[in-house]
């Protein structure tokens, strides 16, 4: 199977060409502000360097933060009209009580709280008030709203009130788009409701942006499918990443972290990703990025996605040196700027890649522009970077028996010898390149969250019940059936009363299909 | 009458300073807070008043909330609760009542009378009756020194109210009051009966919400100042750090209806090599290093992110978390003989005696206080 995976980052695009295990081709070139003109570029790159056609292509893997900038900057967004089912329950906090002002007035079309909803057992809080979806409709239309947001009580206890909800809207009105909770987010209903709401609001740019590509991919000759990495590193289609743009917003760190995991081979290390401004730390565990417990907060707006617990801090290639007593490095950087700023390329700031380059780590630019530079500088300048590296690196451990680091990126050339408190600090062939190959190896899975009543079932049935609806989940998004299998399941007693309810987490991973 | 009439600013630093006393339960209280400053922004108003202030034949009711944390968060609350529960508390009573009352500072349920207090227009007294959170509604210091059991009631969102008019004792009041709960789907709002002005002034925990507002205080100023978040909840707290690590294991089982579990966090930069169990009983009960208890129940066990100083709920706790352990003392009404039975070790089901850490002294008011009709 020929695959390509490509990165978008704020600075670079990386695209990577793998048949089977095997990279066959790495390029890097720039992000555009258009980003489907800088994939086309990086893919006609990487095809090039391979000297494979495009029609030879089985699949494109895309890791973007076009939505997640969207949201940032709060521009190609559409107004949403929120559909909450609740009763008379939840009327204390209406929907968007916790978004920031601005994006609030940028998205917010109105909000229809009406009868339905279930209780954690299942039970109806009130039946489903159609003729109240009706108006709540009527009203949207009149003023041109076109994607709704549909969030009930306990949806991921019972999620057949949303469906109906989303047949009376879809009658009402005609070509709207329609988000639906239970398939968004997880227990709780605010932040939930918001990932559902901001997800409606990306619609029309999720559109726009997977037609974009496949305007580019007809184009480039390519005649495969095209898939977007999720937030968990595992891959959706396009067709559902029309649907649900929201679940990209965290795939930069993880694609790394997962293509950090496939060069080595590894499942349990740590992973030291070095960019041109930043260092981001993160725990491979099970061959996966270990998750924050806290929910990610998007352009000010809590939702509860899982997204990677990585320590970001100011150091990177293009890291300003300034020597003396005091010797810093960062956390400013020339960032993109590095080809013409760093002294080894004619520029006139002293940067770490000029360090390394100084030292003999690695060979770019013009080392004979760096003749100013110490080599007692050096030394102390690689000493402290690593050392600031070794400090972050402790935190992170899950304890302090060594464990083996893997440096990807493309200022893993900083750092020279092993790390402390590692067992082996790997620095893998295309380390520069490990997001987008992340990216292109990327598997399928299926997640379900939901709170489950024991009254009248076990919980071995339960869990059943759970897991097989991950499975059907996972294979909608693009899983081989028989290469599913469960990854993680959490159970959670609820506290403070008699154990009857549990709260159930699971997630199955499998190979994409061919 | 002295008052202290909160800003959006007070609810954000008493929110940090209930999630530090929540000792890990009492819920969360993001939607308090969120909840609170909308009231306040359509021009309703949350007045404190010191338990000193109160007359002696005041009559105060007690409110919160009860039930599942996981629940609440999906099923959030109507809004109406507090009033139906006090209309129906009135009516039995047949005369009105004059000012609302946390049971638990601690967590979520610190600004749940609030809540009530602003759409009823009623002063909220700075006391309460645990200083921290406990899992039970009897583990108060007011059911310790003799509150009346009835009425009490509960209210959901739905528009059910039920009031208990009488129990044979405090525990069995709480079997009532939980079973109520779950059959209004596992959250509710409730009230204790009401007490008087001259009974909270004595038995009440005084200033538990000037507390928590200093501890949020220092808490913000610190991540202004860049400054060590932790040292401040110290500073103002008269706590000590017991460690500061890293969760490296968390077992958690439901056992008779509450969650347990045990908390092992080893030590890092100074306190390399050192480890620390916590057991938990929803709240973190008991700090064990080695055979030797650090710190037990009722002193309070807070554990809270080393970075920014946000509490950690039990229900939060994860692998690889890097916090910090603080033992604050109880409040002197909590380590009486009498006050031990109820929420000492014992009363949690351990066979040693209750030893303090620390010297306990009761919370001064904030000095916000003034004079105004």
């Amino acid at each position: 199977m020929l695959r390509i995976g490509v990165d978008v980052g704020g600075t670079n695009t990386d695209a990577a060409l793998l048949r089977g295990t095997e990279v066959l081709a790495t390029v890097k070139s720039s992000t555009t502000a258009d980003v489907t003109s800088g994939v086309g570029a990086a893919i006609r790159a990487v095809l090039e360097a391979a000297g494979e056609p495009a029609a030879a292509v089985d699949g494109v893997m895309i890791g973007t933060t076009h939505f997640l900038n969207a949201v940032v900057e709060g521009r190609h967004l559409e107004k949403v009209g929120t559909l909450r089912l609740c009763g008379s329950a939840t009327r204390s906090l209406p929907p968007m009580i916790d978004w920031p002002d601005r994006l609030r007035g940028i998205v917010d079309g109105g909000a229809a709280l009406v009868g339905g909803g279930v209780n954690y057992d299942g039970s109806e809080i009130a039946p489903l008030d159609a003729g109240a979806i009706h108006a709540a409709c009527r009203d949207w239309q009149a003023r041109g709203v076109g994607s709704v947001a549909i969030c009930s009580v306990f949806a991921l206890v019972d999620p057949r009130m949303e469906n109906e909800a989303a047949e009376i809207v879809a009658a009402e009105m005609p070509g709207a788009s329609i988000s639906l909770s239970h398939r968004v987010g997880r227990t709780g209903l605010l932040p939930r409701e918001n990932a559902t709401i901001l997800n409606a609001s990306l619609h029309r740019l999720g559109r726009e942006t997977v037609d974009a590509f496949r305007a580019a991919f007809a184009a480039l000759g390519l005649r495969c499918p095209l898939y977007l990495t999720q937030n968990d590193g595992t891959l959706m289609t396009a067709d559902f990443a029309e649907r649900y743009p929201v679940f990209t917003m965290a795939s930069g760190p993880t694609n790394s972290m997962r293509g950090a995991a496939f060069l080595t081979g590894l499942t349990d290390a740590a992973v030291i990703d070095i960019g041109g401004t930043t260092t981001d730390v993160g725990m491979l565990v099970g061959g996966f990025p270990r998750t924050r417990s806290e929910g990610a907060t998007i352009g000010g707006v809590l939702t509860n996605f899982r997204v990677p617990d990585v320590y970001s801090f100011g150091l990177g290639g293009g890291s300003i040196v300034r020597p003396g007593d005091g010797l810093t490095i960062g956390p400013d950087s020339v960032g993109f700027r590095l080809p013409e700023k760093a002294l080894c390329f004619g520029g006139d700031t002293l940067t770490a890649t000029d360090i390394a380059v100084a030292a003999g780590l690695v060979d770019l630019g013009d080392r004979s522009r760096l003749s100013q530079v110490p080599p007692d500088l050096a030394r102390a300048a690689l000493a402290q970077m690593k050392a600031s590296i070794e400090t972050v690196l402790d935190r992170m451990k899950p304890s302090a028996d060594p464990i083996p680091a893997i440096l990807v990126g493309g200022g893993s050339v900083l750092v020279e010898g092993l790390l402390e408190g590692t067992s082996a600090s790997l620095k893998p062939d295309h380390f520069g390149s490990a997001n987008a190959i992340g990216a292109a190896i990327a598997q399928v899975s299926g997640e379900v969250d939901s709170v489950v009543s024991l009254e009248g079932t076990s919980r071995e049935k339960a869990l059943e019940g759970v897991v097989a609806e991950a499975r059907a989940r996972a294979m909608e998004a693009g899983a081989d059936e028989a290469s599913i299998t469960l990854a993680e399941v959490e159970e959670t007693p609820l506290a403070y009363l008699p154990g009857n309810a549990i709260r159930i987490a699971a997630k199955v991973i499998g190979e994409l299909r061919a | 009458m002295r008052y202290w009439t909160l800003t959006e600013e007070d609810i954000d630093r008493i929110a940090i300073g209930c999630g530090i006393l929540g000792t890990g339960g009492g819920g969360s209280t993001y939607h308090g807070s969120l909840r609170a400053k909308a009231l306040l922004r359509e021009g309703r108003r949350i007045r404190m008043v010191r338990p000193a202030d109160m007359a002696a034949d005041a009559r105060i009711l007690g409110i919160g909330g009860i039930g599942a944390p996981t629940v609440g968060i999906e099923k959030i609350a109507e809004g109406g609760e507090g009033v139906r529960l006090l209309k129906a508390v009135e009516q039995h009573l047949g005369r009105k009542v004059d000012a609302l009352l946390g049971d638990e500072v601690g967590g979520g349920n610190g600004i749940a009378p609030m809540l009530t207090a602003a759409m009823a227009d009623l002063p909220v007294v700075d006391a309460d009756g645990m200083g921290r959170a406990f899992p039970e509604v009897q583990m108060t210091s007011f059911f310790i020194h003799g509150q009346e059991v009835k009425p009490a009631a509960l209210a959901d969102a739905d528009g059910n109210v039920l009031i208990v008019t009488e129990a044979t004792s405090p525990k069995m009041l709480e079997k009532l009051l939980r079973a109520g709960t779950i059959a209004m789907g596992c959250t509710a709002l409730m009230t204790t009966a009401p007490m008087t002005g001259d009974f909270v002034r004595r038995f009440g925990i005084p200033h538990t919400t000037s507390q928590a507002w200093t501890l949020g205080n220092a808490v913000l100023e610190a991540r202004a100042a860049k400054a060590d978040p932790v040292e401040a909840i110290l500073k103002t707290s008269g706590g000590i750090r017991l460690m500061h690590g890293k969760v490296t294991d968390i077992g958690r089982r439901v056992m008779a209806g509450f969650t347990r579990g045990r908390l092992t966090v080893a030590g890092l930069d100074a306190d390399q090599g050192r480890v620390l169990k916590v057991d938990i009983q929803n709240e973190y009960l008991i700090a064990r290093e080695g055979e030797t208890a650090l710190t037990m129940v009722p002193d309070l066990i807070c554990i809270v992110d080393s970075e920014t100083g946000r509490a950690i709920g039990t229900e939060e706790l994860r692998y690889g978390l890097r916090i910090d352990i603080l033992s604050v003392p109880a409040p002197v009404l909590l380590r009486s003989e009498i006050a031990l039975a109820s929420v000492g070790p014992r009363a949690f089901g351990y066979d040693f005696d209750f030893v303090p850490t620390g010297i306990s002294a009761d919370a001064p008011a904030v000095p916000h206080y003034q004079e105004a009709g």
